[in-house]
């Protein structure tokens, strides 16, 4: 991106905060992004820092604990919320959905902007779409080296006219329909993004002096506010069998198709799934595994569950506030109320309210941390052939038995030379459905890597403080090494190691073989990671209805 | 909130005075919206709305509208749960007014990441530091008594919060049993979700205490999209303008509105309808009876929303979809849609 956009882009932020929502800044942290940061100055606006963890007290204002305790009245604070301004959002990338929620209403409200700093280092990481689909403008500083940047001084008596200005300043009559059918074109389907463009082609037209903008303005508005918007977006509808697999997240690298043994295999198929059948409750015999290996302390006493999800409130105890304890005021009141006649006689005190350190109650919640299923799917071509409509039959039965548990679900693929993972942990049945229709099948079998992505997943939804459960569905035939290399014996130590990793890791898991006839070494590698194995019987319809009653319960 | 523990404020730039919210009418489009709130604006006993669809179609735009949109209502001065008569004021709000009053219809946010306090009332801090009392607060449900409780984003509303609404939505009344309080007063209020489902699924038991469903997606075509922005626009950058022929459009709508609610106590429900209702709810397998009811209900104020005497088969089909689509035993692997389902099932049952 070039600088002297970017500073355009500020400049329009600057002119009509509100209008345009705010500004994606996609930087890591440093000199060149702070050249950017310090420049938000400009704005008419008091500038506010906010943090994905921020609690709601500090969005919406709360009673001031110990100026109420002090003066013996109530003393509430101010939310960053109650009044306009400019909220800058670090490391917006991690923004949780309910905070997300709650400044797209600030938002939406009006007088409010945004400048969310999206430090995103991975694909799949980013600013929630409910966010970006807000603000206005974008920028990226990936890329962009110190020597092409330079300080920026926005004039500020510029801007003030500018302001003035965009009031009375008209868009040519046709702007409307053509922006937003260049939105339509670029497959934009919210609505706001026009709305966003016309509100930048007022800035831009303001800027320049002018009291009616020109085609060119509208034409630059639409390029600084489509230009993100307009990614490819996953082709879920297409049918074809040619079609491309859907990338689940821009910028992905494509997942090639030269394997070794590709030349027997028709490079890609799209195959339906089909029903399966599967012991009815897998999942419930996975989760009693799962408690009966915590019970014998695998997981270790000390593992902290970091970062959990608020659960239902237990009773308070007593308890030094800080470090994460909230005070339960109610309940440290109750614990003063009986002492007050004696603490004010011996303290001579006529003072509404004595609380002693020792009243002090802190509230505890129960954490009921919600599970994510990782699906780790063998889409290779040898799989392809025999199984892998059954396999995503079997996928489908254990997505709806997770949907009724309201668990989370993730989708690993692995074929070709690697694996890729096809769906972050969501709740969203629909989309898992989606992509999972759109997993093509083919290549060689990449067993390691498709364990390595699992784990990974698995790994990251722990330390947001989700429980995984890992299901592999392979028919065995591990035959590339983790390097990409075609050797079946080191790619079949590394899946063995790999496997073993996850039984270190206390990862309750699922092992389930595709194959035409049992495999022993998968049996093993179950073994080896502690899992459930079970053999996907070769069903024949009638018995595959038969079983599929009996799952589903009719 | 006191004004000295207040921050010094920047000079803000001149904004306007506030708006009134987008008009109900002027909304392009989007019809089973508009038709789901207007029923339940002429029948609160359908019991709510869940609006389910993409980002940026206008969601949150027509709850606002329908705020200003609904009749005002009359509620005892300084009542803090909107009671129509004095005698009907809770004993612990001490209400010593006897004045009516004429206040618009309540419609009460419910931000997601509320507390449980302020959602059912706590313990009024200020009145036990000061003088000692065990008084009661009255929270977002004793507001929304009356009128319409909105969450936004309600699929990413925490579990125990849904519980609790669910638990009081049903029975009308918000017992509070906590902090030393034994309190209740009426909680009766429509519910309005929004939500989008890629974000996250409802959860099957809040669903079925919707009265009604509707999924709402971008427009397709270049014209209406064109129409959207285009009056939206308006309504930013000519407010003055714009406002007044609109608020013509939703005073006429609101003449319908109690024109149909005055009508509807006299409508004639014939035995046919009570027979279609059953016979499409069988058909579908819809779970228990609820299905039936808010089908007839929402058929009935159809009726007297178009001027109708008789309820037929006609306004039945008219709402089935909205009355029904959620309510059926979710099959999460058919791509479908219940919505299809429904529309399928009614032109086989009642041709």
């Amino acid at each position: 991106m070039e600088w002297d956009r970017i500073i355009l882009a500020l400049q329009v932020m600057a002119v009509d905060p509100a209008g345009v929502g705010g500004l994606w800044l996609r930087a890591r942290s440093g000199a060149l992004r702070d050249r950017v940061t310090n420049a938000l100055t400009a704005l008419p606006l008091p500038l506010a820092r906010l943090h994905p963890g921020v609690s709601d007290e500090a969005l919406y204002g709360g009673l001031d604990l110990s100026a109420t305790l002090a003066s013996g009245r109530p003393v509430r604070s101010r939310g960053v919320l109650a009044r306009p301004a400019a909220l800058i959002l670090t490391m917006a990338e991690r923004v949780p959905p309910g905070l997300s929620a709650r400044l797209g209403q600030a938002l939406d409200q009006g007088g409010a902007c945004l400048i969310a700093l999206d430090e995103a280092a991975e694909d799949g990481e980013g600013l929630p779409a409910g966010l970006a689909e807000r603000l206005a403008l974008f920028v990226d500083l990936d890329g962009l080296a110190w020597s092409e940047s330079s300080d920026i001084t926005l004039d500020a008596s510029a801007l003030d006219a500018a302001r003035t200005r965009l009031p009375g300043v008209v868009l040519p009559k046709e702007a409307a329909r053509a922006l937003t059918v260049a939105a339509a074109e670029l497959g934009i389907t919210s609505l706001r993004a026009p709305l966003l463009a016309m509100a930048v082609a007022r800035a831009l037209a303001a800027l320049a002096g002018r009291v009616t903008a020109t085609e060119s303005d509208v034409m630059q508005a639409a390029e600084m506010v489509y230009a993100q918007r307009a990614l490819p977006l996953p082709s879920a509808e297409a049918k074809t069998p040619e079609s491309p697999p859907p990338p689940s997240e821009p910028g992905e690298p494509e997942p090639s198709d030269d394997a070794p043994d590709a030349e027997a295999i028709p490079g890609e198929m799209m195959i339906e799934a089909v029903r399966a059948a599967l012991p009815a409750d897998l999942l419930a015999q996975l989760a009693a595994g799962r408690a009966a290996r915590g019970a014998k302390g695998a997981t270790g006493t000390g593992l902290a569950r970091a970062g959990n999800r608020r659960g239902r409130p237990l009773p308070s105890r007593p308890g030094k506030p800080g470090a994460g304890m909230r005070i339960d005021l109610v309940g440290t009141l109750r614990a003063a109320a009986p002492w007050q006649p004696l603490r004010r006689r011996t303290a001579q005190s006529d003072a509404v309210l004595l609380v002693r350190g020792s009243d002090i109650r802190v509230k505890r919640f129960q954490e009921t941390s919600d599970r994510v299923l990782i699906f780790a799917v063998d889409a290779s071509g040898s799989a392809a052939f025999a199984r892998l409509a059954e396999a995503k039959g079997a996928v489908e039965l254990l997505l709806a038995a997770a949907y009724a548990r309201r668990d989370h679900v993730a989708l690993v693929a692995f074929r070709g030379t690697g694996a890729e993972v096809i769906l972050p942990p969501t709740r969203s049945l629909v989309q898992t459905k989606r992509r999972l229709a759109g997993v093509p099948g083919g290549g060689g079998t990449p067993l390691a890597a498709g364990i390595k992505a699992a784990l990974a997943t698995a790994a990251q939804a722990r330390a947001r403080g989700l429980t995984p459960t890992i299901a592999l569905l392979t028919d065995g035939r591990g035959n590339i090494a983790l390097d990409g290399s075609p050797d079946r014996m080191q790619a079949e130590q590394e899946a063995m190691q790999l496997a073993r990793t996850i039984r270190s890791c206390a990862f309750p898991a699922v092992v389930i073989d595709t194959a035409n006839r049992p495999q022993t070494s998968l049996a093993q590698m179950a073994g080896a990671m502690g899992a459930a194995y079970v053999a996907l019987p070769r069903a024949d319809a009638r018995r595959l209805s038969g079983v599929l009653g009996a799952a589903l319960g009719d | 909130m006191p004004a000295e523990t207040a921050p010094k404020l920047h000079a803000l730039p001149s904004r306007p005075a506030p708006r009134q919210p987008f008009p109900f009418s002027a909304i392009v489009g989007q019809e089973a919206m508009k038709q789901a709130m207007v029923l339940t604006a002429i029948d609160p006993a359908i019991g709510g709305v869940l609006v389910f669809g993409d980002r940026g179609t206008g969601k949150s735009t027509a709850v606002r509208a329908l705020a200003a949109l609904l009749p005002e209502i009359e509620a005892v001065e300084g009542c803090p749960v909107n009671s129509a008569r004095p005698d009907l004021c809770p004993d612990w709000a001490q209400v010593s007014a006897t004045q009516i009053t004429r206040k618009p219809t309540p419609v009460v946010d419910l931000p997601l990441g509320v507390t449980e306090d302020r959602v059912v009332g706590a313990l009024d801090i200020e009145r036990a530091l000061t003088r000692g009392e065990k008084a009661f607060e009255p929270g977002l449900l004793a507001r929304a008594n009356r009128g319409y409780l909105y969450i936004d984003e309600v699929n990413l509303l925490e579990d125990h919060i849904v519980d609790l609404l669910l638990d009081v939505a049903q029975s009308g009344e918000n017992v509070v049993e906590r902090d030393g309080l034994s309190i209740r007063h009426p909680a009766r209020f429509v519910l309005v979700g929004s939500g989008n489902p890629e974000e996250g699924e409802l959860r099957p038991q809040l669903l079925d205490r919707f009265g009604l469903s509707v999924e709402v997606t971008s427009p397709r075509d270049v014209d209406t999209r064109v129409a959207v922005i285009l009056r939206r626009d308006a309504y930013e950058t000519g407010y003055d303008a714009f406002m007044p022929e609109w608020q013509a459009a939703d005073a006429a709508l609101r003449e319908r509105i109690l024109a149909a609610r005055v009508a509807l106590p006299a409508l004639k429900t014939p035995a046919v309808v009570l027979h279609d209702c059953a016979a499409l709810c069988i058909a579908l397998g819809s779970d228990g009876l609820r299905g039936e009811l808010t089908l007839l209900r929402a058929a009935r104020a159809q009726a007297a929303f178009e001027g109708a005497e008789t309820v037929g088969r006609a306004h039945l089909k008219a709402v089935a979809v909205m009355a029904l689509s959620h309510r059926l035993r979710r099959d999460p692997l058919d791509e479908a849609g219940s919505g299809v389902r429904v529309a399928r099932m009614m032109d086989e049952v009642l041709p």
